[in-house]
């Protein structure tokens, strides 16, 4: 039996054509910009809409490695450090409340029918439109913001946590009974753990949701941050901080992810899925 | 002999449907009772409301004397699917009775030493001494089936209930683990409550055997509007066999099989309410008028 390497139902690409498959993309997104900035370039050396890769270069090394001349700041790294702090807290508050909250809703039916009504209506409030809100009652600092990714990001989470749980098969809850759990020791030893691979994918997905918020948070009213950074410098057309500073983002926000993955694999094996 | 089980006049139905009609049933401590019937029947809805997960829309069950309790460490049971918790480790599994009634749950960190001595003669007796350590997900379903029969054996549950535990082994783990329980009930004494729907196993393993069956005759007609669900149509008192697979192969076995598929699991054969074949001395039977109007 001959696999075809590449094309129909059965093909089996070999590790080698593997790894070229999963760069083509990149390769070709990136030739494709270095072409289209040489020739712009070329025709105009002024041009700041595709800045070619040196100025990038040049744009964050002033930015990371070199003090900002007003403040003596590290301007990209204080940017990275501030945004991060928003979204750990904000999501971490998310989770926290996901697994408190959607463990004990999940499990107990009567906090299900309490709380679910409520939180499927919150999570079709659109956070952007909260913004205003958040920010005039909670001032434009630290909190308003977080409060963005919280609100955002906690009642899909939730929600996601507390179905999870009432989906587990109930056989498993009632050979805890049988073997003498309390409600509670069901819950602590049964459902708290068995639903954690689930939380940490629950949060996987929100990440994505998460760095909107903050993103959008920052834009609007904020003295640093990666977003604040990218629509201030686009009053000047900055592209050679625009585009690393997005790439960056991007790269955290892979950097998380697999990170996540990485704690499933390694301390949950026997979840799959 | 002690009554552990009292049924009596339990009916229940989904919607519509009526699953179980009018089960009358005592359990004996000490019984290895096995039931068989076509699939459909109600086989697990029986157990299920046992168990106490679900409540029958008529009738009483009581577990020695208690009535209608809600599952707890009454009744022990090992189901065909979900037997362990997939994310403790074999040995966890089975000590996890003792941890959750006399040690902390609550602490990760927690071992006592008697729990874990205890686990592990369990863990002996079911030969898995050698997985303690291992994850459910890394043992063969009929390692996994040995460690949940432990894990509920620890608890030493006045009846065990099981439902078609070993449906999803292959043939020969299968023969094994019948062979091994029969071993362990013997030795432990204990009562058990086995569902399957395989004649050959309920006829080897049960000392009585309950066959429940939808195929049969009463007063109420043959009409569409009768609603008939699944009633214990035969119930025997079986000999306490050799526990051999020997036994499979002699003549009163077949014998008893031929009769079993005759009385449970054949459409067209449908013995009468008041022709039932129930010799088991624990056996009873309340028919409403409707099902055998006698007097008339
Ligand atoms: N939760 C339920 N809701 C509706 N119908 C059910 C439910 N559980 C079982 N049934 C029905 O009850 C009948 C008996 O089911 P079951 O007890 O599982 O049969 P058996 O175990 O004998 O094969 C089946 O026809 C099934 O469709």
């Amino acid at each position: 039996m001959k696999r075809p390497v590449f094309l129909g139902l059965f093909a089996q690409p070999p590790k080698a054509l593997q790894i070229v498959l999963a760069a083509l993309p990149f390769v070709l997104l990136l030739v494709a910009y270095l072409v289209a900035s040489d020739i712009r370039l070329e025709a105009n050396p002024n041009d700041k809409l595709l800045p070619s890769v040196g100025q990038m270069v040049d744009a964050i090394d002033r930015l990371a490695f070199q003090p900002d001349r007003r403040t003596g700041d590290y301007l990209f790294w204080q940017d990275t450090l501030s945004s991060l702090q928003r979204l750990l807290t904000g999501l971490g508050l998310s989770t926290l409340v996901a697994l408190t909250v959607g463990v004990m809703m999940g499990a107990f039916n009567g906090l299900f029918v309490l709380g679910n009504p409520f939180l499927t209506f919150i999570s079709m409030v659109p956070p952007l439109a909260l913004l205003p809100i958040l920010f005039i009652s909670l001032g434009i600092d630290e909190v308003g913001k977080i409060a963005l990714i919280f609100i955002g990001t906690f009642p899909i989470m939730t929600r996601d946590v507390a179905l999870s749980v009432r989906g587990m098969p109930k056989e498993l809850i009632i050979k805890a009974k049988t073997l003498g759990a309390s409600d509670f020791a069901v819950v602590g030893t049964l459902l708290l753990p068995q639903i954690m691979p689930r939380l940490i994918t629950a949060l996987r997905l929100s990440l994505g949701a998460a760095w909107l918020f903050l993103i959008a948070a920052e834009a609007i009213a904020s003295t640093d941050g990666l977003g604040y950074r990218i629509f201030l410098v686009r009053r000047y057309l900055a592209m050679d901080v625009i585009i690393p500073y997005v790439l960056w983002i991007t790269l955290l926000g892979f950097l998380m992810d697999l990170l996540l993955r990485i704690l499933l694999k390694w301390r949950y094996k026997w979840y799959q899925g | 002999m002690t009554r552990l089980l009292h049924i009596e006049d339990v009916y229940k139905s989904y919607g519509d449907k009526l699953v179980l009609d009018n089960i009358d049933l005592t359990v004996s401590q000490g019984e290895f009772c096995t039931v068989v019937g076509p699939s459909g029947c109600g086989k697990s809805t029986l157990l299920r409301l046992i168990l106490g997960q679900e409540e029958p829309s008529e009738g009483r069950i009581e577990i020695k004397g208690q009535q209608g309790a809600l599952p707890d460490r009454t009744r022990g049971i090992v189901y065909q699917r979900y037997t362990l918790f997939a994310h403790k480790t074999v040995l966890e599994n089975v000590m996890l009775g003792r941890t959750l009634t006399e040690g902390q749950w609550w602490n990760p960190w927690y071992r006592n030493k008697s729990h874990v001595e205890e686990a592990m003669e369990f863990l002996r007796r079911v030969r898995l001494e050698d997985a303690a350590g291992k994850y459910p997900h890394e043992l063969s379903g009929g390692m996994q089936q040995r460690a949940a029969i432990a894990q509920a054996l620890i608890m030493r549950p006045p009846i065990l209930l099981m439902d078609e535990p070993f449906g999803a082994l292959d043939p020969d783990t299968r023969s094994d683990l019948q062979l091994y329980l029969l071993e362990l009930w013997e030795k432990e004494k204990l009562t058990i409550f086995f569902v399957t729907h395989d004649m050959q196993e309920a006829c080897f393993l049960g000392t009585r055997l309950l066959v429940l069956s939808q195929y049969y005759s009463d007063d109420r007609g043959m009409g569409a509007d009768v609603k008939r669900g699944g009633k214990i149509v035969s119930d025997h008192a079986l000999p306490k066999m050799a526990t051999s697979t020997e036994v499979m192969n002699s003549e009163a076995f077949r014998a008893l099989i031929e009769q079993v598929k005759k009385e449970g699991f054949d459409p067209d054969f449908r013995q009468h309410v008041k022709d039932f074949n129930l010799k088991h001395p624990d056996s009873f039977q309340t028919l409403l008028q409707s099902e055998y109007n006698a007097g008339q």
